[in-house]
């Protein structure tokens, strides 16, 4: 699917991810500040960074986010998810 | 423009919100059954729902002049008690022939455990049986790229299912080709932090093509936004969409694959 008259992406996006860069910033020097970067939400974040280096940088993000293995667990023991996989080697 | 807004939970959501869906071109709404944000004690707890869900709502969403629809099932996070799960199960072909019906859904999986795959099986029998559309919920966040695998390979064997009549939801950059490759349709939901924002779910659109996707806002008790789907379309304007092709994603798209159930009746 395109458009039929195509934008300039980066006159359309610029300022929006700009806020989000800046954002994502001042979230890690608020981590780093109040010493809690041993939380493996921020490891897997961190982790997760270096997919922006990368050719498919949205579903390599999410994939280095997400559970790897194939296997249906014994139980849930929760509802909720937290957007990290908690058991990713460290 | 016209819109059909093919997920939302509006038993969770106020007049406010069908006054604004229906001023903002709203022409139908379809509202599956889910997770009420505790576990229901017993199965009539889930009696009283289908009830609401195949009565009471209807008649709210008319009082604004608009068509409901809704989805039946015992959605995924409450499927870690299959005693239960079997109890609630036995009771959907009664509700089956009411009118707003639409299929079974949203099953999935949740947490990708054991119980919630054997109740995902006996709700795809029903439908199987029922000859009813799938409307399937895929897990949050970590769980997603598996419980969508997952989900896909089973249904995939199941040689009574026509994938054309199975919507895969919530699919997002790492799913979506999982989803599309089987045959499935897959759903985008506009969700402001889990899930899509609409420029995602334009660039999905633009990466998958738009023939077998449709996007929803979820709307329910938490935060989400009704209009999310209206406000995507205007998203696609701003990059230079134009009205055919807002029609097709946002009107067409859902209209084509709901339709497939002789009771969604389009004005």
């Amino acid at each position: 699917m395109k458009p039929e008259e195509k934008q300039n992406t980066v006159e359309l996006y610029f300022m929006e991810a700009r806020a989000k860069l800046i954002d994502i910033a001042a979230f890690m020097d608020r981590v780093e500040r109040d010493g809690l970067t041993d939380d493996f939400r921020y490891i897997a974040f961190k982790e997760a960074l270096k997919e922006l280096d990368t050719d498919k940088r949205t579903e390599n993000v999410l994939l280095s986010l997400s559970d790897p293995t194939d296997e249906l667990i014994p139980k849930a023991t929760t509802k909720a998810a937290c957007g990290a996989w908690p058991d990713k080697p460290q | 423009m016209r819109y059909i807004e093919p997920h939302a939970h509006m038993v969770s959501r106020t007049t406010d919100d069908y006054l604004a869906m229906v001023t903002a071109g709203c022409k139908a709404v379809c509202e599956p059954a889910f997770w009420a944000g505790f576990d229901r004690s017993s199965a009539n707890g889930f009696y009283d729902y289908f009830c609401q869900l195949t009565d009471y709502e209807p008649k709210r969403a008319a009082k604004f002049g608009l068509p409901h629809y809704s989805w039946l099932c015992i959605n995924p996070k409450e499927s870690e008690d299959v005693a239960l799960a079997e109890e609630v199960i036995a009771m959907i072909p009664d509700f089956l022939p009411r009118e707003n019906v639409l299929g079974i859904g949203e099953i999935g999986l949740n947490k990708n455990s054991r119980n919630e795959m054997a109740v995902l099986e006996k709700h795809v029998n029903l439908a199987a049986e029922n000859d009813q559309l799938i409307l399937v919920h895929t897990p949050h966040l970590e769980d997603k790229r598996k419980g969508t695998q997952l989900i896909v390979d089973l249904i995939k064997s199941d040689s009574r299912i026509d994938p054309g009549k199975v919507l895969i939801d919530h699919v997002e950059e790492h799913t979506a080709k999982y989803v599309m490759d089987a045959g499935f349709w897959g759903g985008l939901t506009l969700y402001p932090e889990s899930k899509c924002t609409s420029a995602r779910a334009i660039d999905i659109l633009e990466n998958f093509g738009s023939e077998r996707l449709w996007m929803n806002s979820a709307c329910d008790w938490g935060v989400s936004v009704p209009l999310a789907v209206p406000y995507a379309a205007q998203e696609m304007r701003r990059r230079g969409y134009g009205d055919a092709a807002i029609d097709e994603v946002f009107y067409q798209n859902p209209a084509r694959f709901l339709s497939q159930c002789p009771n969604f009746k389009i004005r």
